[in-house]
């Protein structure tokens, strides 16, 4: 038997997808709860608590690219074409974001400027990646190996919401980390701010959910097929488990299971779309299969990566270990 | 169809050309950035070093000083970089499915033995003062200096490859990988390793003399500037003839693999016999075949391209028309960098002159020159990969895929709208992000207030190493 190394190239994507959504979604998160904390040194503690890692959370992003570039090209080069706009409109998120991150400690009078700089910014950013994920859901019309759509297929209602969607995700993981990460009345607020953000998530995940059932028979079909169904019920079940936990846990004045249970949320929503869309890349003509670049190129990348990603794993620990502990408004060492 | 801009029709030829633009902007921009980094992490590790093995306090003060601007230049670099890995897939999705195979893992290995590496540790770096020891500190520097260097590594091998391409096999027009140490050392690779890694030290000697300079003109010469201006020359008088060496060698090396790079870059039509004569100047072009005005040395074509009196040297009329690179363009960008290299070997000289009769801390008229010469590095830079590029074309691959058939089938008005978009987003950003990294300069390093700071004091990584204050005070703003 040959292993199947589309198949592990899959899986490994779809991890490296995961950590990038869990990381840089926190610290993307943070530049959505900023307009709602302005009192003194309130934003400058919010960054400090990504200020050393956020550079490492975005790579995660560089990795999916590169290693879907690197074993799929075919589905690189579709996926990007087609959501070229959306594509474009995230990178300038991204840009006006990580340059406001090195520049609004330093500055002070045209500190607001960089503070618009880094809202609008993580908003767009996440936004885009909202509509991009929307967009590959409902598939993609390729014909010889090329995008077969238009510029402007991604503009439609699906997507928009799954834009909305990810919007309320990133700020609820992000409310969740500041409640672990600060302490005082920031935490207090942030702990009221958790309520409504996981119910508002809850009915989004719900909405979305519903949503690509009712509007793709495919996505329906393989939900609700025997034995398929028994396995699959219990991830509705465990979501609204986590929600109650959250709202518990909150009341209880817990510090870390907020931030946790969101991740379970984030988890168990992430594995129903990979279930909803499995063996696809792109829905609904490239699989892992007809996508893949010539062995060669995969068994030395899989070289790579079964040696390197271990050990990046372990110094992004230490990194986040070394930095553990609440962040306060007089530290010093931060910019 | 939705669509804001105006009726949707496909022009491919105006589409590539934008495409191409875009490339040439975004990653011109891009390259600024990695070249300041590669450089001053490594200078960076060396002051710490410095720090912990002598205890002078002016290697402090110098850390912190470049780790500011390390910092700002950094974030710019990250994210220029993160644009240009979607690029290929954006406009170049015919490049991606014809060549990923090879340079998609390249990239891959890229990210995860280089950008990794330097995200990982830039947080320690930057940040960790108060949270780990000394030595735990300086390894955290030196691995962000290592990783900017394996990441030259990587993307050079990719880059060499689409030059001088080799390992592989087409299969339905589509790279097949055979030999991977075939790929990652072609033959052009190591050559341009070198010259890359070496540009990159000089950019980064001359931002750092050109600083020093402009304080000692104003009048201020504390032992940090006087330090930085010294360290900075040294390395210049060390790397800057190493990269005319290195550049020596790139171009024979580029005469034996793209024969039709050198005609195009000597402005040479017809195959002279017996010794082939240098234009100095001159105005190629490409209708006539022939150039214009062109002041020629006998021989020391030959002399330089091929290390012998009479060596032969292909001219471009013996490549068919539309095998041809523009000319003009490669021929002057070469000659521009070739005078960058010049300067700068004059100002090293120049700086050795002068120590010996003690005025280098003294001389005006040098440090006006070094001052305003503090931008030659990043222009070299971009002239040689100018001459580089526009030299491959007309193919990306070269002999393999021609630039041609590598673009998406976008619409001029998606490829113009992200276009337009990165020019002005490009110029906001980093424009306002270039403003402050000269302002941080301009401020120069804090001055030291404290007596029990002397320089005498060598009490190796003492206790004060880490004291405890934020990088960044109220008077630090650099708004103001
Ligand atoms: C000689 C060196 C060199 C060259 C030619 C390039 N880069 Fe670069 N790049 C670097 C050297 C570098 C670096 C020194 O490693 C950077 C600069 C600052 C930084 O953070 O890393 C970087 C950052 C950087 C990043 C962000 C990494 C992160 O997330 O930390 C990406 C995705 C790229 N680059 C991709 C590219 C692509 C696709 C290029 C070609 C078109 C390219 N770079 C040319
Ligand atoms: C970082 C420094 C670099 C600079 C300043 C640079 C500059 C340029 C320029 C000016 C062109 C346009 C040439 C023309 O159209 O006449 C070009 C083309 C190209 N370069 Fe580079 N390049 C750099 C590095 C790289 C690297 C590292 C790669 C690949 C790994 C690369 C891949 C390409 C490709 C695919 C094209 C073809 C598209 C086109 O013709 O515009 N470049 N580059
Ligand atoms: C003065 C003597 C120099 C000579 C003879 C020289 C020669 C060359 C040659 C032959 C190429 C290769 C073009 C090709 O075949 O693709 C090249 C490229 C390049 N040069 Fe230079 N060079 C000199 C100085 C410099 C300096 C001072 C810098 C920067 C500080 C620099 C930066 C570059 C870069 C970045 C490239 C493109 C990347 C590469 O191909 O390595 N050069 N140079």
């Amino acid at each position: 038997m040959t292993i199947d190394l589309p198949m592990i190239w899959g899986a490994i994507i779809a991890f490296g997808v995961f950590l990038y959504v869990v990381l840089d979604g926190f610290d993307l998160g943070i530049g959505l709860l900023f307009p709602l904390f302005n009192r003194k040194g309130e934003r400058q503690v919010m960054l400090n608590t990504v200020a050393p890692v956020w550079d490492g959370n975005e790579t995660w992003l560089v990795l999916g690219g590169a290693c879907l570039y690197a074993v799929f090209p075919l589905a690189y080069a579709v996926l990007l074409s087609a959501t070229y706009l959306p594509v474009v409109g995230m990178l300038c998120g991204l840009i006006f974001r990580g340059v406001a991150f090195e520049i609004r400690a330093k500055a002070r009078r045209t500190q607001h400027v960089w503070d618009m700089a880094f809202i609008a910014g993580s908003a767009a950013a996440t936004f885009f990646q909202g509509v991009i994920l929307g967009t590959l859901l409902q598939g993609i019309p390729v014909s010889d190996g090329r995008y077969a759509g238009g510029p402007f297929d991604w503009v439609n209602p699906f997507s928009l919401f799954t834009g909305l969607g990810l919007l309320v995700t990133y700020a609820t993981l992000a409310c969740g980390w500041l409640i672990m990460k600060t302490d005082g009345e920031l935490q207090r607020r942030m702990a009221l701010l958790m309520r409504p953000l996981v119910a508002l998530l809850a009915a989004l995940i719900g909405a979305i959910s519903l949503w690509t059932v009712l509007g793709q028979p495919a996505v329906a079909a393989r939900w609700f097929a025997l034995p398929n169904l028994f396995f699959f019920m219990p991830v509705p079940a465990l979501v609204l488990a986590a929600v109650v936990g959250i709202f518990i846990s909150l009341r209880r004045g817990r510090e870390h299971a907020p931030f946790l249970l969101a991740l379970a949320i984030l988890f168990l929503g992430y594995t129903g779309l990979i279930v909803s869309i499995f063996p696809h890349l792109v829905p609904p003509s490239l699989d892992v299969w007809t996508a893949s670049a010539p062995r060669s190129s995969q068994v030395f990348t899989l070289i790579g990566a079964a040696i390197i990603i271990p050990i990046i794993l372990s110094y992004t620990a230490l990194s986040y270990w070394v930095f553990r502990g609440k962040v306060r408004h007089d530290d010093a060492g931060y910019h | 169809m939705l669509s804001p801009i105006g009726a949707e029709v496909i022009l491919p030829d105006q589409a590539l050309l934008l495409a191409r633009w875009q490339f040439a902007f975004t990653v011109s921009f891009h390259i600024v950035f990695p070249a300041i980094s590669i450089g001053l992490a490594s200078f960076l590790a060396v002051l710490e070093g410095l720090w912990l093995r002598t205890g002078k306090p002016v290697y402090k003060q110098l850390f912190f000083f470049w780790s500011k601007i390390f910092a700002v230049g950094f974030a710019m670099g990250v994210v220029s970089g993160v644009v240009m890995s979607y690029e290929f897939g954006t406009n170049w999705a015919g490049f991606s499915a014809v060549a990923g195979p090879v340079t998609g893992p390249l990239l891959a290995f890229e990210v995860m033995t280089a950008f990794f590496l330097e995200a990982g540790f830039l947080g320690i770096m930057l940040f960790g003062w108060t949270k780990v020891g000394p030595r735990a500190h300086f390894f955290a520097t030196l691995m962000v200096a290592v990783g900017t260097l394996i990441s030259t590594f990587w993307i050079l091998s990719s880059n060499s490859w689409m030059q001088t391409p080799q390992g592989f096999d087409l299969v339905n027009g589509k790279v097949v990988p055979t030999d991977w140490l075939k790929i990652v050392f072609n033959p052009s690779f190591p050559y341009r390793l070198v010259h890359m890694a070496l540009a990159a030290f000089v950019v980064a000697a001359m931002i750092v003399a050109g600083c020093a300079a402009w304080h000692l003109h104003r009048g201020r010469k504390d032992r940090a500037i006087r330090k930085s201006f010294s360290m900075a020359l040294w390395m210049l008088l060390v790397v800057v003839p190493l990269q005319i060496a290195a550049g020596d060698a790139h171009g024979l090396n580029t005469r034996q693999y793209q024969p039709a790079k050198i005609a195009a870059i000597e402005g040479l039509w017809d195959t002279e016999h017996g010794g082939t004569s240098l234009n100095l100047f001159g105005w190629p072009d490409m209708d006539e075949e022939t150039t214009h005005f062109a002041l020629k040395v006998p021989h020391l074509g030959s002399l330089i391209l091929t290390h012998s009196w009479d060596g032969e040297i292909q001219g471009l009329k013996s490549f068919p028309k539309e095998d041809r690179p523009y000319s003009p363009l490669v021929f002057w960008s070469f000659r521009l960098m070739v005078a960058m290299g010049l300067l700068m070997l004059l100002i090293a000289a120049l700086g050795l002159w002068l120590r010996r009769g003690k005025r280098l801390y003294d001389a005006a008229w040098f440090q006006r020159l070094v001052f305003l010469s503090a931008p030659a590095g990043l222009v070299a830079l971009l002239a040689g990969w100018v001459t580089t590029e526009a030299g491959r074309q007309p193919w990306v691959v070269y002999g393999v895929l021609r630039t041609k058939d590598a673009a998406s089938a976008v619409t001029v008005n998606q490829v113009g709208t992200s276009l337009l978009t990165f020019v002005v987003v490009y110029f906001l950003v980093f424009g306002t992000g270039i403003y402050y990294m000269l302002h941080l300069m301009a401020k120069g390093p804090e001055t030291l207030h404290d007596a029990a700071h002397s320089e005498e004091e060598g009490t190796g990584a003492g206790h004060d190493r880490f004291a405890h204050r934020p990088l960044s005070r109220p008077t630090d703003a650099i708004d103001e």
